[in-house]
């Protein structure tokens, strides 16, 4: 135990020091590059005088080194800014667009290891058969296609051709703002309600970005479950097992799948940290009213505190599931305790 | 003659170190030959090289060429994939946008190959503090998903290819430097580093003329399964306005203009969707098979 605590808090230093060279760039992203904050702020026709105020209003008169201690002190008790375009505080605006944003990436974070999981077993057992060669061309697929492409296609294919799935947006027009926001996860906040017309809208809205995402993400997991458990089926233990005369299937489900799960638990993390990027453009083919949406409409206006708060938030995501992985890591592998 | 080529490349006891290399070369070639989703991923991306290159020439209209009278055509034998919303020919553009894409890729890796293999193998090679100083700002720019910090650069930048193309190479290098530290860290202590050191080689020269090398055939096979994302990534900030800007024909670029009309004149999108696909698609297969020849220890 005292080793674990040892390497882990090795770990959590140097999370603190990339937490902070996060904030580092983001910082330079919004206040250093050649687009002005302040002209941003108060448009271009302003007089000089206006502009000469709200720089000093904004801070942006003083030396950079201030600037970035401001920004930190600001940080820390919560606050990124306001937006310009909703006129809000970005937090209060990220608080409201983050939980769409969540329920897509969960909901296709799930689907993906319920499918590339024992579908990269399956080729690693299959490994070098037709099987095998089909996996990998699916998985490769799923690498070499925009996500915005998919999402496009499917939309032609299943909302104008076959009319079978709803179109854009997260919910239908007849249960918009019908259900009371507790979590702003709509699957969730339905059912809470109790209203199940509701619970299937949000459901049949889900099911075509979850899915495009799902496939995209499935690609990674499936490919990297093959590589493990290729490696996973050479050990020595697996041949002990079928030398004992164990049938095939719990040779590998019982004896060698579980060696490959430690590891995958570090493939969840990045996966997941793929699916945010993946939810971005996503959302905006499928008008879906989440992160992405927020961030890129921030992008299209030069309205660059959203654009830092949602771009610092996501690395912030992406470390702490790192974080997590490593210390799931080490609970579960006892090499490493 | 060709028997003759084939023997002095075969030989086993090469005379000289250039027919060793050409020896060495048609090794990997005769086993990247046997590989046949690797050898289609190598013609689709020397089509893809010679379309660009040869773009005037492939070209049956002036990409740029607008002919209001014919908005939105179906492809006819006038217009091989039809028209888009100015009346410009789709074939054409998707040709001219291949020199595009294909510039955008190359400058990107240019920029990062040779940037990520100094730093790693500085790091690897150097170790203690500048190891460690390297590696946490390497690990500050993979903590964000790739596109997310592309398009915040871009945004502060101002969108189009230059920013770009400076925004992808900011975001791919870490994988590089990582790689290439991995693979200093296992030769780093072996014997012939030691003997060049008694030479009296100094450790820059040991850096960049005996161990930079030796990380090249990693970094071939990273930049080939790499060229897929840049194009996907490319194409995505095409396609969210913030990279190549409408007149200019990039593909991701197309497809944002053409998501307007995608229910009723759907083809006007298919024909770039289809070429970003099947060229990120014949890199990632020639990337695989590359991988599998290169690097033995997956066998």
């Amino acid at each position: 135990m005292r080793g674990f605590l040892k390497g882990f808090s090795g770990t959590l230093g140097s999370v603190l020091v990339t937490l902070f060279g996060l904030t580092v760039v983001t910082f330079l992203i919004g206040r250093v590059m050649p687009v002005d904050p302040v002209i941003a702020a108060v448009g271009d026709n302003a007089p000089q005088s206006v502009v000469e105020q709200t720089r000093i209003a904004m801070g942006l008169d003083k030396p950079l080194p201030v600037q970035f201690a401001d920004y930190l002190w600001q940080l820390l008790h919560g606050n990124l800014g306001m937006s310009i375009l909703t006129k809000n505080p970005v937090t209060h605006d990220i608080a409201h667009y983050f939980p769409a944003t969540f329920e897509l990436a969960t909901y296709a974070l799930i689907l993906s290891m319920l499918i590339g999981v024992p579908l990269g077993v399956w080729a690693a057992v299959r490994q070098g058969t037709v099987t095998d060669q089909v996996i990998r061309i699916v998985c490769f697929a799923g690498h070499s296609i925009p996500v915005f492409l998919l999402a496009l296609i499917s939309l032609i294919v299943f909302y104008k051709a076959l009319g079978i799935a709803p179109g854009p947006g997260r919910q239908g027009i007849i249960y918009d703002g019908m259900v009371p926001v507790q979590t702003g996860l709509l699957t969730i906040d339905s059912l809470l309600a109790g209203d199940t017309g509701a619970f299937w809208d949000a459901v049949a809205h889900l099911t075509q970005p979850v899915c495009i995402l799902a496939y995209f993400s499935m690609a990674y997991v499936a490919r990297m479950t093959r590589a493990f458990m290729i490696d996973a089926l050479k050990g020595e233990f697996v041949i002990t097992a079928r030398a004992k005369g164990l049938p095939l299937r719990s040779v590998i489900w019982a004896h060698a799948f579980p060696t490959v799960a430690v590891q995958l638990v570090t493939v969840l993390a990045l996966t997941y940290a793929g699916l945010l990027e993946g939810a971005v453009v996503t959302e905006t083919v499928f008008a879906w009213p989440g992160l992405g949406q927020y961030l890129t409409t921030a992008l299209l206006n030069a309205d660059m505190n959203p654009v830092v708060g949602a771009t610092l938030l996501i690395g912030v995501i992406y470390v702490g599931l790192n974080l997590l992985a490593d210390l799931l890591y080490r609970l579960l592998d006892p090499r490493v305790r | 003659m060709f028997a003759r080529l084939s023997n002095w490349l075969l030989d086993e006891a090469p005379s000289s170190r250039r027919q060793a290399n050409w020896a060495n070369r048609y090794r990997i070639w005769l086993a990247l030959k046997h590989n046949p989703l690797g050898m289609m991923g190598l013609v689709i991306v020397l089509l893809f090289v010679f379309m660009a290159v040869a773009a005037p020439l492939l070209a049956t209209h002036n990409p740029a060429a607008q002919n209001l009278d014919l908005r939105l055509a179906p492809p006819s034998a006038e217009y091989w994939l039809g028209t888009d919303e100015l009346g410009r020919d789709i074939y054409s553009r998707i040709i001219y946008g291949s020199r595009v894409t294909l510039g955008m890729v190359v400058s990107v890796v240019i920029i990062v190959a040779p940037i990520g293999l100094a730093i790693g193998a500085i790091a690897g090679f150097f170790g203690g503090i500048v190891d460690k100083a390297l590696m946490r700002i390497t690990d500050v720019f993979l903590a964000f998903p790739r596109l997310i910090l592309a398009l915040a650069f871009v945004a502060a930048l101002t969108p189009g290819i230059e920013s770009a193309i400076l925004a992808i190479a900011l975001t791919a290098w870490p994988p590089y430097a990582r790689l290439a530290r991995a693979d200093t860290l296992t030769v780093r202590n072996s014997d012939f580093i030691a003997a060049y050191r008694l030479t009296g080689g100094s450790n820059w020269r040991i850096v960049f003329r005996h161990i930079a090398p030796l990380c090249m055939p990693n970094m071939i096979v990273r930049v080939t399964l790499d060229m897929s994302s840049i194009i996907i990534t490319a194409a995505s900030l095409g396609f969210l306005g913030m990279g190549a800007q409408p007149p200019s024909p990039e593909w991701g670029a197309m497809i944002a203009t053409a998501k307007r009309f995608i229910f009723d004149q759907w083809w006007v999108a298919a024909a770039p969707g289809a070429a970003i696909f099947i060229v990120s698609l014949a890199f990632n297969f020639l990337g695989d098979a590359l991988h599998d020849v290169l690097d033995p220890k997956g066998d």
